[in-house]
């Protein structure tokens, strides 16, 4: 019974500039506006495609709930802001800063992501 | 300070509300005393007890309203017997009450005309709920029924007679039907429809006595001559032959306390008070139908909720004084409109009368016809609203528009009372808009109007266009349609994405409300299943993962158990999945069996062991039909007369998977004993000797509601074949996340309308609502099954992309009674056996 695949790529975690890099899955996991999330390190992070094929990375954990579960929620967008919605209580994360839309001072953290060669990289250590 | 309030009715409550809102320091302690059993309840919407409204539906006390002993008790089947005013206390049954201040409400007593035999078994009166419940027991089986009374409450007992199965005769001492409010020919408009509907009436007659048969239950009224000496009807002596008679002849006030205690009572009864309601002495006051004012008593409720806020007031240092009390009256009786409103009869009389619609309108002017002074509408009361709310002001609009049916609009001055229930003034209503209430809902919640009998809504939307709002039916910020709109806009453009939908309707790229609705919509026109292409992203994470999301991001796995039937092998397997991946079981509240506790991973390998062993989806998790509970029916049951678990596990089977606004529950009872709790489901079917019963629109959850009966003894075809378009007409035209019992109240014309669409077809769109149920039933297929076949759709259950094999390192459970749960799960501070004596430390 094989109830999961393996997605893992084989490059190997690469240094680039502005800290250490972890590859965590081929670009072709990243199906737009269905986040996946990641361990990089010890930390667990959300990976979003958006519809517009731009790539964010953002802290898996859910502030209100303490639940690790960001990754489960619902992709779209507040006005101009492209947002991440919780699946627990609903509130909003602005993919692009972690802040929450609703409580003003609840944010998120937010990590450097990049793609290249076909491979998704998240950088070690959250930026804010 | 102490506060005693004699009685617990509509007023009573409305004063102890009105009082505990405004004393917010705390000054008076309140001790309510009531005669009745219950506490209040709405006695204007009695009738409905005979459509399937219960008791507790009509209750009027919020919930936990006195849990705030002592600042406020009630204390009910304890009526005040005695006051005492020099040492200011009253006594009751069991005791004595100290007051400061002494609160009447005990409100009025039917008349009962000295007719000989009135006291006969058979004879009822028609004032509280005892009084409907003996009257329903009594007619089980009977034939014939009269009402003496032929004025509101008389035809609302008419109304009641004939729905428990009885010839109804009405009988009526004046001229006409409802002599107090209608003219002459007003009132022959009423009694033509009212004929209509098979009542037989009788005006200008007496009831000389009634006669009992020899089982000592009354069973013949015999009529006194009339007045004028005519013949009343043909034969020896005139009269009917009845098994049920209902005394509705009018009400008197209840003042026996107040004479007793030598308090001033008025010439034709009613403790005597002022403007300020208070009595002959001023440490006790009277409001409502026991007061009378300006030697006038109010039999409405409109007048005594006004009391009751100047009391309130008074008590709380105020100067609030009763003003002239509004008698307008709207009634609907078997779809006949009637209304009276204002001084109906002015210098200057508008009539218009159109038999062939049954409709009569009188509006009474000033001579120089420009104040409206008051009106009579029958057959057709849409303009009431308008109409009452501009009496002693120019009409509010032009003369025609308000005689036929047409459209009425209007134009009313600030301080015209909108809602009477509640004296909401028009400005008061532009003044809630101003800050912000744009909507009906906001509105009632602001000023509590139309939260009274309702028949303002109309106008509150009205006041809500004029003032400039948009009333929005947008879903979101996405999309400006409402569900209903974006179904139909979906289902006929025969759109499949949400990228194009949004494209073609919307704007950005949505959010957990309108990406979840159009999940359901191409859900429910049949566009595959749920996980497949871009409708993945557009699920809810309950949808997403096909299970419910608990609090520490893990998932419950609910099997479908049909019916709540299950053989001993799948409990087995069920076990035995519940202990290899350590969930937590619990059997839920609508006989199914939750396992909580699974992490993203295991839920894959938790669904191939049941779907290996024949189970599938319960849909525990999505806005679609969950369970249909059963209790045992004919096949164990005693006293079951159908066969309720193959009605149920069939229509499960049926339904499962159907995707709608909302989840939607059901039940089936084998009998009234209503084992099932049938009527607490969204669709509710209870066996009789004939059939079955189908109730709609009831739910549990934050506002629970009984459904109403819709349909009574159909064969299971004609059953099955309208729960397919009550469901599937649901589906289409709800909004999002629209229970059933809320969509049938916000539809026009309620339940009525919803039965001739979906029984008289008078949409023309059974047929089609009928096809779209079949295709559903053909398509079905297990979410579970097809997701464990699919390896793409397999590759997102795991905790990580990147380390599928890993579990989420946050998940931590403890063990409570022996089972996992969560590791920060809240604990009952009491413990599992409640503590006899203080305990010194509790043990986490």
């Amino acid at each position: 019974m094989t109830a999961v695949l393996s997605r893992t790529p084989d490059t190997a975690p690469d240094t680039r500039p502005g800290g250490a890099w972890v590859a965590v899955c081929a670009e072709t996991d990243l199906t737009p506006e269905r986040p996946v999330a990641a361990l990089v390190g010890e930390e667990q992070v959300a990976i979003v495609r958006t519809h517009d094929g731009q790539v964010y990375a953002v802290g898996n954990r859910d502030p209100f709930s303490g639940a690790y579960v960001l990754s489960r929620g619902i992709v779209g967008s507040a006005g101009e802001v492209p947002v991440l919605i919780s699946p627990m209580f609903k509130q909003a994360f602005d993919l692009r800063t972690g802040q929450c839309l609703a409580a003003r001072g609840v944010a998120v953290p937010t990590y450097a992501v990049t793609v290249g060669e076909g491979v998704v990289s998240v950088a070690l250590g959250a930026r804010s | 300070m102490k506060l005693v309030v004699a009685g617990n009715g509509m007023v009573g409550q409305r004063f102890v509300e009105a009082l505990r809102a405004r004393d917010s320091a705390g000054r008076w302690e309140v001790t309510v005393l009531a005669e009745e059993s219950r506490p209040a309840y709405d006695r204007v919407g009695l009738s409905a007890y005979f459509t399937g409204t219960s008791a507790e539906d009509l209750s009027l006390v919020p919930e936990g309203f006195y849990d705030d002993a002592p600042a406020v008790t009630l204390r009910l089947g304890e009526p005040v017997l005695s006051v005492d005013r020099d040492r200011h206390v009253v006594t009751t049954a069991r005791g004595e009450y100290a007051y400061d201040a002494l609160v009447l409400a005990t409100g009025s007593y039917p008349f009962v005309p000295p007719v000989p035999g009135s006291d006969l078994p058979g004879c009822f009166v028609y004032r509280t709920l005892e009084d409907l419940e003996a009257l329903a027991a009594h007619c089980a089986g009977r034939r014939a029924g009269a009402v003496v009374g032929g004025g509101l409450l008389g035809l609302e007992a008419a109304n009641a007679l004939r729905l428990l199965g009885l010839r109804t005769h009405v009988v009526e001492f004046a001229p006409r039907l409802m002599p107090m409010q209608l003219d002459e020919a007003g009132g022959a408009m009423l009694r033509r429809h009212v004929e209509a509907l098979g009542l037989t009436v009788h005006t200008a007659t007496r009831t000389e006595r009634l006669e009992a048969g020899p089982d000592g239950i009354v069973e013949r009224m015999v009529f006194a001559a009339a007045e004028d000496g005519a013949p009343v009807t043909g034969g020896a002596e005139p009269g009917i032959d009845v098994d049920t008679v209902v005394f509705a002849a009018g009400v008197r006030p209840r003042d026996d306390l107040a004479r007793a205690c030598g308090l001033e009572v008025g010439p034709r009864g009613g403790v005597v008070v002022d403007r300020t309601c208070r009595t002959s002495d001023p440490a006790v006051y009277a409001i409502g139908e026991c007061a009378n004012v300006d030697g006038q008593v109010h039999g409405l409720v409109a007048p005594g909720y006004a009391m009751a806020e100047v009391v309130a007031a008074r008590l709380l240092g105020g100067d609030d004084t009763f003003a002239a009390a509004d008698s307008s009256t709207k009634l609907k009786l078997l779809g006949v409109d009637v209304a009276s409103f204002g001084t109906p009869a002015g210098e200057l009389d508008v009539v218009y009368s159109d038999p062939a619609h049954g409709i009569y309108a009188k509006l009474a002017l000033t001579d120089d016809a420009q104040t409206l002074l008051g009106g009579i509408l029958v057959g057709d009361a849409s303009a009431y609203a308008v109409l009452r709310a501009g009496v002693n002001g120019p009409l509010p609009g032009k003369l025609a528009d308000f005689l036929g049916s047409g459209e009425v609009s209007g134009d009313l001055p600030g301080g015209a009372q909108v809602c009477s229930c509640h004296a909401v003034t028009k400005d008061d209503i532009l003044t809630a808009v101003g800050d912000g209430h744009t909507d009906v809902a906001g509105l009632k919640a602001c000023t509590r109007a139309g939260t009274g009998c309702g028949s303002c809504v109309p106008l509150l939307k009205t006041l809500l266009t004029q003032a400039g709002v948009e009333q929005s039916k947008a879903m979101c910020e996405h999309f400006a349609y409402s569900r209903q709109e974006l179904f139909d806009l979906v289902r006929v453009r025969e759109l499949r994405s949400f990228s194009r939908i949004v494209a073609e309707f919307g704007t950005g790229r949505g959010c957990d409300v309108c990406k979840p609705a159009i999940a359901s919509i191409l859900a429910s026109l049949g566009n595959g299943h749920i996980l497949d292409g871009e409708q993945a992203a557009l699920q809810d994470t309950n949808d997403r993962f096909l299970a419910n999301l608990q609090r520490n991001g893990t998932y419950s796995v609910v099997p479908r158990i049909p019916g709540g039937e299950i053989t001993p092998d799948k409990l087995l397997v069920i076990a035995e999945v519940a202990r290899d991946f350590g969930l937590y079981t619990k059997i839920t509240g609508a006989q199914r069996i939750d396992l909580l506790g699974a992490r993203v991973e295991q839920l894959p390998l938790i669904w191939r062991r049941l779907v290996d062993a024949g189970m599938e989806s319960g849909h525990a998790y999505g806005k679609a039909v969950r369970t249909v509970k059963s209790c045992v029916g004919t096949t164990w049951c005693r006293f079951g007369v159908q066969d309720s678990v193959s009605l149920a596990v069939n229509l499960e089977l049926r339904y499962r998977g159907l995707r709608s606004p909302h989840k939607i529950k059901a039940g089936v009872s084998g009998c009234a004993r209503e084992c099932a709790e049938a009527r607490g489901k969204d669709v509710g079917v209870i066996a009789t000797e004939n059939g079955w019963n189908l109730f709609v629109g009831g739910n549990g959850g934050f506002r629970p509601r009984h459904a109403d009966l819709f349909a009574t003894d159909l064969d299971t075809e004609t059953l099955v074949r309208t729960i397919d378009r009550f469901l599937m007409f649901y589906v289409r035209t709800a909004d999002r996340l629209q229970r059933t019992a809320a969509w049938i109240e916000g539809m026009d014309g309620g339940l009525d309308h919803l039965r001739s669409v979906i029984v008289d077809d008078t949409l023309g769109i059974c047929a089609d609502l009928d096809a779209a149920m079949e295709r559903h039933v053909a398509d079905y297929s297990d979410e579970w099954a097809a997701t464990l076949d699919d390896p793409d759709k397999l590759s997102r259950f795991v905790s990580f992309v990147n380390a599928p094999g890993t579990p989420d390192p946050s998940i931590e459970f403890v063990t409570q009674r022996g089972q996992a749960v969560p590791a920060d799960a809240p604990v009952l501070v009491a413990g599992p056996t409640l503590a006899t004596r203080t305990q010194g430390e509790v043990d986490r």
